[in-house]
């Protein structure tokens, strides 16, 4: 492997570079010089055991630990060269940009039609025509329309939990974001909407870049292209997924996925 | 070998598989031995009995396969393990054919064992002495993890092939000078052409070792790499 760190090196285009990352909450250290380039256009999963700090540097892609009270974030991240962090950059503009959906599908208590529509509301489309046509677009891109197109008006706690979550992705999509952070998208969900996700996965990284968290390795190998493992904070290994779960270069990886741990 | 799997239980079952593939071999490693031994000695009970041993051969080999498919589908091996599991399923084919192979060399040991034989047995007894040391040689490569031994069983096919090349023109003249030699020589070729082959078995055990160990393949490349970074 070539380039200035264990995450560097493809031939890919770059969607985000991330350049000797860390993150401290509190005195405890979450992130230690994480260096990592997330490829356009690709999945790329995080793996690694509870705390090894892969939630931290999926939520360091959208700013969602500027909230934590107590964090510390020192380092680089920039997302087509626009370093994210800049004093400049609002969080809320950043989060349009890079959308993220979580473990636990969190529809609002409101229609079908509402979910969706909430984020270009938000950022200040009225036009009803627009609207529409913007909510059509996401159902159908995460999935969801055949299965919703005659209830856009019943309430979104209706649906499965399979549905839920193709829902917060419809609901991800219709800001139109760059990036899709997913964390432990399908935990909740059983084989069968587990594998739509996962589908419903391999249509999107044609027009998004897809960073997904998971617990899950064999999720991991099915979904992704490139795998990074973390192990206490750093980056141990990344490369292709499909080199990584069968010949991995750091014998930690190897013990991780071969489940010789602890 | 590092640190032991979480789950005892998938622990247990690949060390299983090692000693299955084991058992194969030192099986098989027997099968060449007697199937020489009943020829030179002209001992047709021994082959009778080396024939008829081949079952068990064919047992293991089928037990193998099932275990690997039960491994691949219960525990979604990766990594070392999933190359592993991998590289059994095709040494197994290997050691089955190489048990064929044994097989036919005692059948050739019946048909012989009734005539003289055309010559005192020097170089057949040599091969497959080597045949079967590089079988042994693979199999501990397997269980050792060990790519230098491997590299080694690769470097053994050329001695077993010029072995082979050098009795060929042997019996060819034989043949030439007296016709009446022609069937006896033709059997016996048939045994050099089967020790050769089993030859060409180690080899492909010890390149799969290499890719077990190494993650990559050394097979089909003009030379045999001398050693591996």
């Amino acid at each position: 492997m070539t380039g200035n760190g264990p995450g560097v090196s493809f031939d890919t285009p770059v969607k985000v570079c991330v350049r000797d990352l860390t993150v401290h909450y509190g005195d405890t250290k979450a992130l230690d010089r994480v260096t990592l380039d997330i490829p356009a256009n690709r999945v790329t999963a995080l793996i690694g055991p509870s705390g090894c700090g892969k939630s931290t540097f999926l939520r360091c892609l959208n700013r969602m630990n500027d909230r934590v009270p107590g964090a510390r974030i020192h380092g680089l991240v920039a997302m087509d060269g626009d370093d994210l962090y800049a004093t400049h950059v609002d969080p809320v503009l950043l989060r349009r940009r890079v959308g993220m959906v979580f473990q636990k599908s969190n529809p609002f208590p409101k229609t079908i039609f509402d979910n969706v529509a909430f984020g270009p509301r938000v950022h200040g489309l009225r036009d009803a025509v627009r609207l529409r046509e913007i909510v059509e677009l996401s159902l159908q891109r995460a999935a969801l329309w055949e299965e919703v197109v005659d209830r856009l008006d019943g309430s979104a706690l209706e649906l499965s939990g399979g549905q839920q979550q193709r829902l917060c992705i419809a609901r991800a999509l219709a800001v139109q974001p760059e990036v899709l952070l997913m964390d432990e998208p399908a935990s909740a969900l059983d084989p069968i909407a587990t594998a739509k996700i996962e589908e419903l996965i391999h249509e999107l990284k044609l027009s998004y870049t897809i960073v997904i968290v998971t617990h899950n390795m064999q999720q991991a190998a099915r979904v992704s292209d490139y795998t990074a493992y973390f192990y206490l904070g750093r980056l141990i290994e990344f490369g292709p997924t499909d080199r990584l779960f069968t010949a991995p270069t750091r014998p930690e990886t190897e013990d991780y996925i071969t489940g010789r741990f602890g | 070998m590092s640190s032991l799997h979480t789950d005892r239980a998938y622990e247990n079952q690949l060390g299983q598989l090692r000693n299955s593939l084991l058992e194969m071999g030192g099986l098989v490693e027997d099968q060449i031995a007697q199937a020489t031994r009943a020829l030179t000695e002209r001992d047709e009970i021994l082959a009778r009995a080396t024939v008829d041993r081949d079952h068990a051969v064919n047992r293991l080999d089928v037990e193998i396969d099932d275990l690997c498919i039960k491994l691949l589908a219960l525990h979604q091996p990766a990594a070392r393990d999933l190359r592993l599991i991998t590289t059994a399923l095709k040494i197994t084919t290997d050691l089955e054919r190489i048990g064929d192979l044994a097989t036919s060399i005692a059948e050739r040991a019946i048909e012989l064992a009734a005539d003289l034989p055309i010559k005192p047995y020097i170089d057949i007894p040599r091969m497959a002495e080597v045949a079967r040391d590089m079988v042994h040689r693979s199999l501990d490569a397997f269980v050792g993890e060990n790519v230098e031994l491997a590299l080694s069983v690769c470097a053994s096919d050329d001695a077993i092939d010029r072995l082979h090349e050098q009795l060929f023109r042997e019996l060819l003249s034989f043949m030439v000078e007296n016709p009446q030699t022609i069937s006896r020589a033709m059997r016996l070729l048939f045994v050099s052409k089967s020790l050769e082959r089993v030859g060409d078995h180690a080899t492909n055990i010890a390149e799969m070792v290499i890719f077990m160990v190494k993650g990559r393949s050394i097979r089909h490349l003009d030379a045999v790499p001398r050693e591996l970074d």
